[in-house]
């Protein structure tokens, strides 16, 4: 039999033995432990800080840099437009693009192929395919005003060719360090909140969302998960919505109203996400009222808008996609159930393209009534200005705003009621007779909203951008004060430094150790009020204290950590009855009748022959090492192999591939933790090799 | 940790099946198929027409009549070829993986499926009493694995119809007296080698077995992370073999699997092998058997013509350097293009030449793959040659299908979503503002597509506008009969020409010299044709999976880097590890029907995450020696994410300060 030079020595032993210490080397811990002050996240605010527009955050988590959103301000035209680049210190590692809203996505033709960025590009697969349509109709606006852009239409493919598309929920590395996943966001289709996590530190950058499911999307979705930084948006920072159905009700009647009286409806929209929305209703109510006065559409924009919304079907909401049963894309007949006409089976569609068009222009007169829906919105110029400017002046017209309007525009002047006349051009004018209704059918998550998704997350600091200043720090002062958390509304070009806590630091542990610190280890003990643990007083509450964790400890040797349970460790001790050395052990199988077989060949027997064998093989393969024989245990430095008889030895590793307890025999070691590479090599080299 | 195959499988119709044992504790069966190959025994039609002739017969009474026949003519024991009479005239039967019935249900926990065709044997499962594990399947293959299940239920439908309620107590075939009667042959399949395989067989799923399936199956996208119980992070990555098949990685805090299913490196039309993110798993388990046939080709024409030779060097010479990841994956890719573009035209040309000599052609399709290709190429072929002929696709679910297919961007090749995303830039639409009017009239909504350069991915909705193609539900609807023209190419399931409309449309044309018949590999030929004999009719087999050559898999393995690789014992002779770039890791082999330990990590150690918190607090003492020191462990050890940590427990701290402050006065 073999045993160990000394045995059972027990963690109660070693914490006795212990009680003064030399100091900790502090060298040491502090390799180890994680550097103080931790590195964390650091957001430099480009745009969209006490502002809506240009929406731009270069996030550092961990060292690694993302850019969020690269979008740009409407309502200015100077250099404002665009966010500031040259704050950002340092190479990018990557830029990811919520929604193709131009405020979030304006920037990109700019930065990529004027500033040069060239690095990876992350967008999900609707954003897209429908950015480039935004980007290259805001160009021919612009053109059409005179206005010359920093990009050109060029620049625009050349930058959405670098576009990574992603799917949601889809787990993206970039680098060996960064990680990054879309979550639907339901602001628009293809909207995402994206997740970032580098190392420990982990964050959610919302871009704009809804919390509330459309007719034609769904609502924010994403995983509880363990956030250092929440940046959301806050455009209804205080705003409690009412119910939706309150303003469809009365944009339904508005229309109907108009309709029967024989006036015409103009509604003035972008072509993509509103224009859908309030169709599916206006559809669902046409059908419900059995109405039969025509619907228009007015858009090349609309028109492509559709065609993605049937492709990419599966990210609208789950109404629409349950609806439109795939079989009844082929067999139309049988489609009426479909909520998503406009994009299947209801367009009346005429070849000729000019016949359409001179249709057109005598339509916007013809008698009887209509409903149309016509690009661009807040009636900033394009067809919509110009069928304005012909139904304006009958009473019995209705223009319908389905949004807020940007200061400066017609649409705006109309909402507020300002409008009574208007130049149709610099010698005639027309007056404005028709009768107005400006609806809020906004996407953005009101302040409930914003308050669910924080408590939902639960994240340890909050930031707002993309609203307004005031709202905002009512907003901030909510969440601090409602629900502790820190929250910051930097401005642009402000940075927010947080640190991150949830770090980890690494250490090496056994499967005995995992095995024994999971399994309940309970103990009683009678608690008394006077501070005594163990009390006999049975009048104090009975105490059910589980200390798994405490039967093991957790060594430290050259800045490698290693956890071990108190079992499978033994200390060998010097003259002082102090503890010298820690010794690590394994026991592990080898088939016997190979060794049998290598000590047949040797012409020898018996245990002692195994060694022999064991030793030759060791020699053989480690030949820079001395292997020493002797007799009872082989011994390579501090690594010390035996055959082990003992049949419950808990340094037994509980996996046993390939043998049977039949047939095999355990060889036992142990060693020191500075030989622990050389007890690695040998006994993968013995299990290999035997 | 054990694995057990309990099928090796055959092709791509029939994916090989395993099961993982303890795993973290868990145990993972992987796919679960079903054999459609084996309804090759079966005989779709009666074995003379002159029977059917006899009209009154009732349907029980005929299948009486076919067992009494059948009975004398193997008591004779004639040593003849192999004739329709010797088949089984019965409802179809359905031949599961063998052994998975021995199988518990409820000790299985996780269920992944690679494809969709790794996913028909499931409603079998999943309403086996106790069955409770998660099962974890792609979103677009969940989706195409629902319709094919469909399709079998309708197609199957015809034979319960014909062979009227079931009988009790099974069906005659299974009975011993009858087994032994069978042909040689027709017993291998039935039975198996060994004869263990008599089990196996069912009748068929039903609808509601199918729903209840498929409401127990949790669906995920591409590289999104599923968690097991915390402890086993799953992932599904792109195979490039067929929309929504992957592979999947297994990573748990002991050990990280990759199993390897069925890969292509360059798809036509499904996403491609991401194999980047497969790397640095330490045990990859090779489930792929598809390259074995094609090794003997690789050893007898390592010349041929089918390779530029450069490509066959640079994959020689490759290593697994950074430098040269670009390069070895730029060769890898470009010969899976080359060798399948190559094999359609070959298809195509097959085609055209029995359907210009008034022949018609009979594609049973089985890859959706395929189907989609050659759905775009026959179209322009014929219309490069004038000639009219019309393409019909006859299946219960082939509308649903190829709608399908064109409005998933995220399953689809690279190629294939950059034609869903048109750059509006071609269209001036500012010049014509277009109106459409929102009426009931059902309108080419496919020319409106067109017309503005909205391209579908899939062009096969083109050719349904033009009226080139025609899908219809059934072959008895009342809209392909007023159709109807010959000659014609008709695409139509089942490919094991035991069900669906393919049965009908061979008899029909077995007898026509100029018709072809496009067969898939994977069916035997001679069992699969024997009931539509005399066969005048041209026949092509041909396997459509692009052949990946010997070195190709020897790249891909240094790319992935295992330490233990496990393989199917059939590649043991065919894959020669002598090469000592490939010597960095252990080769193992596994046998169908054997269970295979597979051993643990070397080392024995597991990483442990503590909380900086909690690691900030511990009351380090020194050994004696300067450099190691220790401490008492403290806090609650949690498996997160497949990781173990340590993070500072609430109990120890909150409901023992006193004891915690004793011990750090013991310690200190």
């Amino acid at each position: 039999g073999f045993s160990y030079p000394d045995t059972d020595l027990d963690l109660d032993l070693l914490q006795s033995v212990t009680v003064q210490p030399p100091a900790p080397t502090i060298s040491l811990l502090n390799s180890w432990l994680p550097p103080s002050p931790v590195m964390g996240i650091e957001c430099l605010v480009l745009g969209a800080g006490q502002e809506i527009g240009k929406s731009c955050v270069v996030v550092t988590i961990n060292g690694k840099r993302i850019m969020f959103d690269c979008g740009m301000h409407l309502g200015h035209s100077d250099d404002e437009r665009y966010p500031d680049f040259s704050l950002i210190d340092g190479s990018l590692d990557c830029v990811v693009i919520t929604h193709f809203h131009l405020d979030h996505i304006g920037a990109l033709p700019y930065f990529t192929e004027v500033i040069g960025y060239n690095g990876p590009i992350y967008m999900t697969y609707p954003t897209k395919a429908l950015a480039p349509l935004m980007l290259e109709d805001f160009l021919r606006i612009s053109v059409g005003r005179g206005v010359e852009e920093k990009f050109t239409a060029d620049d625009i493919s050349a930058c959405m060719k670098k576009v990574t598309p992603i799917d949601l929920k889809q787990n993206i590395q970039v680098g060996k360090d960064l990680q990054i996943r879309a979550y639907y966001a339901g602001h628009v289709l293809g909207a995402a909140m994206v997740y970032a996590k580098v190392g420990d530190a982990s964050m959610v950058y919302t871009g704009d969302y809804n919390m509330t499911p459309d007719r034609h999307l769904g609502a924010a979705q994403i995983d509880p998960l363990e956030l250092d930084l929440v940046i959301t948006e806050s455009t209804y920072a205080t705003t409690v919505r009412d119910s939706k159905h309150a303003s469809e009700r009365k944009f339904l009647k508005a229309v109907h109203d108009c309709v029967v009286a024989g006036g015409k409806v103009l509604i003035p929209t972008f072509a993509l996400g509103r224009a859908q929305e309030l169709f599916i209703l206006l559809e669902d109510y046409w059908e419900r009222m059995n109405l039969k006065v025509p619907i228009y559409f007015s858009s090349g924009l609309t028109r492509q808008a559709n065609i993605y919304y049937k492709t990419l079907m599966s990210w609208t909401n789950q109404k629409i996609k349950d609806t439109i049963a795939l079989q009844n894309a082929f067999n139309f007949k049988h489609g009426t159930t479909c909520s998503l006409h406009f994009s299947v089976d209801n367009f009346c569609w005429c070849r000729n393209v000019n016949c359409v068009v001179s249709f057109d222009r005598s339509q916007i007169n013809a008698p009887g009534s209509c409903v149309l829906f016509a690009s661009p919105g807040m009636l900033s110029g394009g067809l919509s200005l110009e069928v304005f400017k012909q139904w304006a002046p009958s009473k019995v017209n209705l223009v319908m705003l389905p949004g807020h309007c940007v200061a400066g525009t017609i649409g705006h002047k109309l909402a507020s009621g300002k409008l009574t006349k208007l130049y149709v051009d610099n010698n005639s004018q027309i007056e404005i007779r028709c009768k107005n209704v400006n609806l809020s059918f906004s996407a953005h998550t009101d302040s409930k909203g914003i308050m669910d998704l924080l408590k939902f997350l639960s994240p340890k600091h909050v930031m707002l951008v993309h609203g307004e200043k005031p709202r905002m720090s009512i907003l901030k002062n909510k969440i601090e004060s409602g629900m502790g958390i820190k929250c910051y509304d930097p401005p642009n070009g402000g940075v927010v430094k947080i640190p991150s806590v949830t770090v980890h630091v690494k250490a090496q542990t056994t499967d005995s150790f995992a095995k024994s610190c999971q399994s309940p280890n309970f103990s009683l003990s009678r608690c008394s009020t006077s501070g005594a643990v163990f009390s006999t007083d049975l009048t104090s509450p009975l105490i059910v204290s589980e200390d798994r964790i405490s039967e093991a400890i957790l060594f430290m040797d050259r800045s490698k950590a290693r956890g071990v349970h108190k079992e499978e460790l033994e200390l060998i001790g010097s003259g002082e009855g102090k503890p010298q050395v820690v010794l690590y052990g394994h026991c592990f199988p080898i088939r016997s009748d190979n060794l049998t077989k290598a000590t047949g060949r040797l012409g020898l027997s018996g245990n002692r022959s195994w060694l022999k064998v064991l030793a030759l093989e060791l020699s053989h393969l480690f030949p820079q090492t001395n292997v020493q024989n002797m007799g009872d245990f082989l011994q390579v430095g501090s690594f010390q192999l035996s055959v082990c008889l003992n049949q419950s030895c808990t340094r037994r590793s509980s996996d046993v591939p390939g043998v049977h307890a039949t047939t095999c025999t355990y060889l036992c070691c142990s060693w020191c933790m500075e030989d622990e590479k050389l007890a690695l090599a040998i006994i993968s080299s013995v299990r290999n090799s035997l | 940790m054990k694995l057990t195959c309990l099928s090796s499988g055959s092709g791509y119709q029939f994916p090989p099946c395993h099961i993982l044992e303890d795993v973290c504790g868990f145990r993972i069966l992987l796919d679960c198929p079903l054999d459609l190959s084996a309804l090759s025994v079966f005989s779709p039609v009666p074995p003379d027409n002159d029977f059917v002739s006899d009209g009154k017969a009732s349907y029980n009474s005929a299948r009486d009549c076919f067992a009494k026949e059948q009975e004398i003519q193997k008591r004779q024991k004639i040593e003849t070829p192999l004739h329709a009479k010797d088949l089984i005239h019965d409802e179809l039967w359905y031949k599961t993986v063998k052994n998975l019935h021995l199988w518990d249900p409820s000790s299985i926990d996780v269920v992944l499926i690679s494809s969709v065709m790794g996913m028909l044997g499931l409603p079998f499962l999943t309403r086996a009493e106790g069955f409770s594990a998660k099962i974890y399947v792609t979103d677009a293959a969940a989706r195409l694995a629902r319709l094919m299940m469909e399709d079998l239920i309708a197609m199957n439908m015809e034979y319960q119809y014909f062979y009227g309620p079931r009988e009790s107590g099974g069906p005659h075939w299974m009975r011993w007296e009858e087994l032994e009667l069978l042909r040689p042959e027709l017993k291998k399949v039935v039975v198996g080698k060994d004869g263990t395989e008599l089990g196996g067989w069912l009748p068929l799923y039903s609808s509601a077995d199918v729903m209840d399936c498929m409401r127990k199956v949790q669906t995920l996208k591409y590289a999104e992370t599923a968690c097991y119980n915390g402890t086993l992070v799953l992932q599904p990555f792109s195979s490039g073999s067929e929309i929504g098949s992957c592979n999947w990685t297994i990573d748990g805090p002991k050990r990280n699997i990759t199993w390897l299913s069925c890969s292509i490196f360059a798809s036509a039309h499904a996403m491609n092998f991401d194999y980047g993110a497969l790397r640095g798993r330490d045990l990859v388990l090779y489930s792929d058997k598809q390259f074995l046939p094609l090794m003997d080709e690789v050893q007898s024409n390592d010349a041929s013509s089918t390779i530029p030779s450069n490509d066959l060097s640079s994959l020689r010479c490759c290593s697994a350097d950074k430098d040269d990841w670009k390069k070895l994956t730029e060769s890898l890719l470009s010969t899976d293009e080359i060798l399948e573009k190559e094999k359609m035209d070959f298809i195509c040309s097959c085609i055209l030449q029995s359907v210009q000599a008034g022949g018609s052609v009979v594609i049973p399709y089985n890859r959706l793959g395929i189907l989609l290709q050659l759905l775009e190429m026959i179209p322009v072929l014929l219309e490069s040659l004038a000639a009219d002929v019309p393409i019909y696709v006859i299946s219960s679910m082939a509308a649903e299908l190829l709608a399908f297919t064109n409005v998933i961007p995220e399953w689809a090749s690279k190629p294939r979503q950059e034609k869903a995303y048109l750059f509006g830039l071609s269209i001036p639409s500012s010049k014509f503002e277009l109106h459409f009017e929102v009426s009931k009239v059902s309108s080419s909504f496919w020319m409106f597509l067109q017309m503005f350069s909205g391209e579908p991915m899939f062009s096969h909705v083109d050719f349904v506008n033009k009226r080139k193609l025609h899908v219809f539900s059934a072959i008895h609807s009342p809209e392909l009969l007023t159709t109807w023209q010959e000659p014609c190419i008709i695409f139509a399931p089942h490919w094991s020409l035991r069900l669906g409309p393919v049965v009908h449309l061979l008899r029909r044309w077995s007898g026509d010299e100029n018709s072809l018949l496009i067969l898939e590999d994977g069916v035997d030929p001679d069992i699969a044709l024997l009931p539509f004999k005399p066969l005048e009719m041209k026949v092509l087999q041909c396997s459509f999976l692009p052949e990946r050559r010997l070195p190709k898999v020897d790249c891909m393995l240094k790319l992935l880097q295992p330490k233990i690789l496990v393989l199917p014992d059939d590649l043991k002779e065919k894959l020669d590890f002598s090469n000592p770039s490939l010597d960095s890791f252990s080769v193992l082999y596994y046998t169908e029907g054997e269970t295979l330990s597979l051993p643990s990590s070397p080392e024995g150690t597991l990483d442990l995450e503590i909380a900086s918190v909690l690691a900030e607090r511990f009351a380090w003492q020194n050994l004696g020696r300067q450099d190691v020191m220790y401490t008492r462990l403290e806090g609650e050890l949690v498996m997160e994410q497949g990781k173990f940590r340590l993070l500072p427990g609430i109990t120890s701290a909150d409901s023992h300060p006193s004891k915690n402050k004793e011990m750090k006065s013991d310690a200190g």
